[in-house]
């Protein structure tokens, strides 16, 4: 009942959050703030991953190849395989669940915990619109992230692949155009708006509706990342299943 | 004005709010005291509507709140200026930024003429070169009177404040009580103001409402107070030691 209650109040939040805007001169500001914060603010933390990941997919691909009848552009191509339709949306979305969703509890819930979001609301504006929507918004441009991972984590993998000897960049540069699907990419921005959707507003809820004090906004942050996680997981699955199968 | 009628409010089958009313006048400073616990702060969330109640009614110069429309109550609500015990200033605000953001939400004022009113409003609380501090580089005190500055900012008819002078040294809490007594006059507005502070109380009570266990106790002003009878009311009253001295000194002299 606890969880359907939950699960009930989210929904609710998220129709809320369309009701009453801001007006306009604000919201572009917060936007442009959380743009800012959210977007701009990931994007040293994702290319650092995305390249080394990228690298070490590569690595293992070529390590794992020892038939000498399996051709050497296949690393490329599993590493493009890889990183489009996995390790970007998701494994990138699992990391900002972490660092995205953490600051937006956080910000969110210390808001609650000192009364800042009473003050908004003593003035009647409507504080979910006024916290979340401008989040969602700024998220939207998450595939942009997401772009710059696909590349990042393909260059990362022909500069492992080049440079640790275990193809030419000929070979790599073969494997990684072989076979190409293109609704593979459509897929993989399906997800990651649907993940985006939810990087915003599983933290928000958290810290939104978090009751206490300092120390409830750290276990709130906490129980964010593990709800973001779990969910974005489970839609990776359904999104998986619904569109590739 | 706003008039109080029967208000009755529960937390988890708790009745904490056991049917107030009262009414808080114009152009005076209304003081809910009592001890902590009492619902003082339940009861100043329910006047703001931050709380639903169960039962009873709370009018604001005769529009009863409960049966306005969600338009009406954004529309009462944007006249009304609230002080918070912690001030909850916006952090990733300058202390202008804070004090324009009322104006920015409900007026269409051009930039310039929102700066104007920003610097009138922080001279009026003596903050007059604080506009590019954070909220946290300001005191205590500065933080209060940013806070003041920020509910006064769009010409409020009802100014409430929690506990103004919590965590404030008592020369920074006069001139605080003093400062919120000065606004209530010079705009002409209904204060309603939150504390168990005997000093806010002898110093600006112009009307006083006090709460004990959620029940109504006492009603009158600083200036019957000190000769009411109510037992519950003279405990708290003359709770501390240096009340206790007065008294002491108070009956001596009269004998």
């Amino acid at each position: 009942m606890t969880y359907l209650q939950y699960i009930g109040t989210y929904f609710l939040m998220i129709v809320e959050m369309f009701r009453k805007p801001t007006k306009w001169v604000v919201m572009k500001q917060l936007i442009l703030k959380d743009i800012d914060d959210l977007i701009i603010g990931s994007l040293g933390i994702v290319a650092f991953i995305s390249f080394f990941v990228g690298g070490v997919v590569t690595i293992q691909t070529a390590l794992n190849i020892s038939n000498p009848l399996i051709p050497k552009y296949l690393v490329g191509f599993a590493t493009r395989q890889s990183v489009i339709l996995e390790f970007a949306p998701t494994f990138i979305s699992i990391i900002m669940a972490g660092k995205v969703g953490s600051f937006i509890t956080s910000s969110i819930g210390t808001m609650r915990v000192t009364e800042q979001i009473d003050a908004l609301e003593v003035m009647g504006i409507n504080s979910l619109n006024y916290l979340v929507f401008p989040k969602f918004i700024s998220l939207m441009l998450y595939p942009f992230v997401i772009s710059i991972a696909m590349f990042l984590g393909i260059i990362g993998g022909m500069a492992a692949c080049v440079y640790g000897g275990f193809s030419s960049l000929e070979d790599y540069i073969i494997g990684i155009q072989t076979d190409f699907i293109p609704f593979h990419i459509t897929y993989a921005f399906i997800k990651t708006f649907v993940f985006a959707f939810v990087l915003a507003t599983i933290p928000s809820y958290h810290g939104f509706y978090m009751k206490g004090g300092a120390l409830e906004v750290g276990k709130a942050s906490t129980t964010a990342f593990v709800w973001t996680s779990v969910v974005i997981i489970l839609l990776n699955y359904i999104l998986t299943q619904m569109l590739l199968s | 004005m706003i008039e109080v009628k029967n208000i009755h409010k529960s937390f988890a089958g708790v009745e904490v709010l056991k049917g107030i009313s009262t009414t808080f006048e114009k152009g005076k400073t209304n003081l809910i005291i009592g001890q902590s616990g009492s619902g003082k702060t339940v009861f100043i969330k329910c006047l703001l509507g931050l709380f639903d109640y169960e039962e009873g009614s709370i009018s604001y110069d005769g529009k009863i709140f409960s049966k306005l429309t969600e338009d009406e109550k954004r529309n009462l609500r944007a006249e009304i200026g609230m002080v918070f015990q912690g001030s909850a200033l916006f952090d990733s605000m300058t202390i202008a930024q804070n004090v324009m953001f009322p104006l920015k939400m409900f007026t269409k004022q051009s930039k310039s003429e929102m700066q104007d009113r920003v610097d009138f409003v922080l001279k009026r609380v003596n903050l007059a070169d604080a506009h590019n501090k954070k909220p946290s580089e300001a005191s205590g005190g500065m933080q209060k009177r940013v806070a003041i500055a920020r509910a006064i900012v769009n010409n409020p008819k009802y100014l409430f404040c929690d506990e103004p002078n919590s965590g404030l040294d008592p020369k920074t809490a006069i001139v605080i009580d003093n400062l919120i007594q000065e606004i209530t006059e010079e705009y002409n507005i209904t204060t309603v103001i939150n504390s168990h502070d005997m000093n806010s109380v002898m110093e600006i009570g112009e009307k006083i409402v006090f709460l004990k266990d959620g029940l109504k106790a006492w009603e009158g002003s600083k200036d019957t107070i000190f000769k009411t009878d109510n037992e519950v009311v003279t405990d708290f009253v003359y709770s501390s030691e240096l009340m206790k001295k007065v008294r002491q000194m108070y009956i001596e002299e009269k004998q």
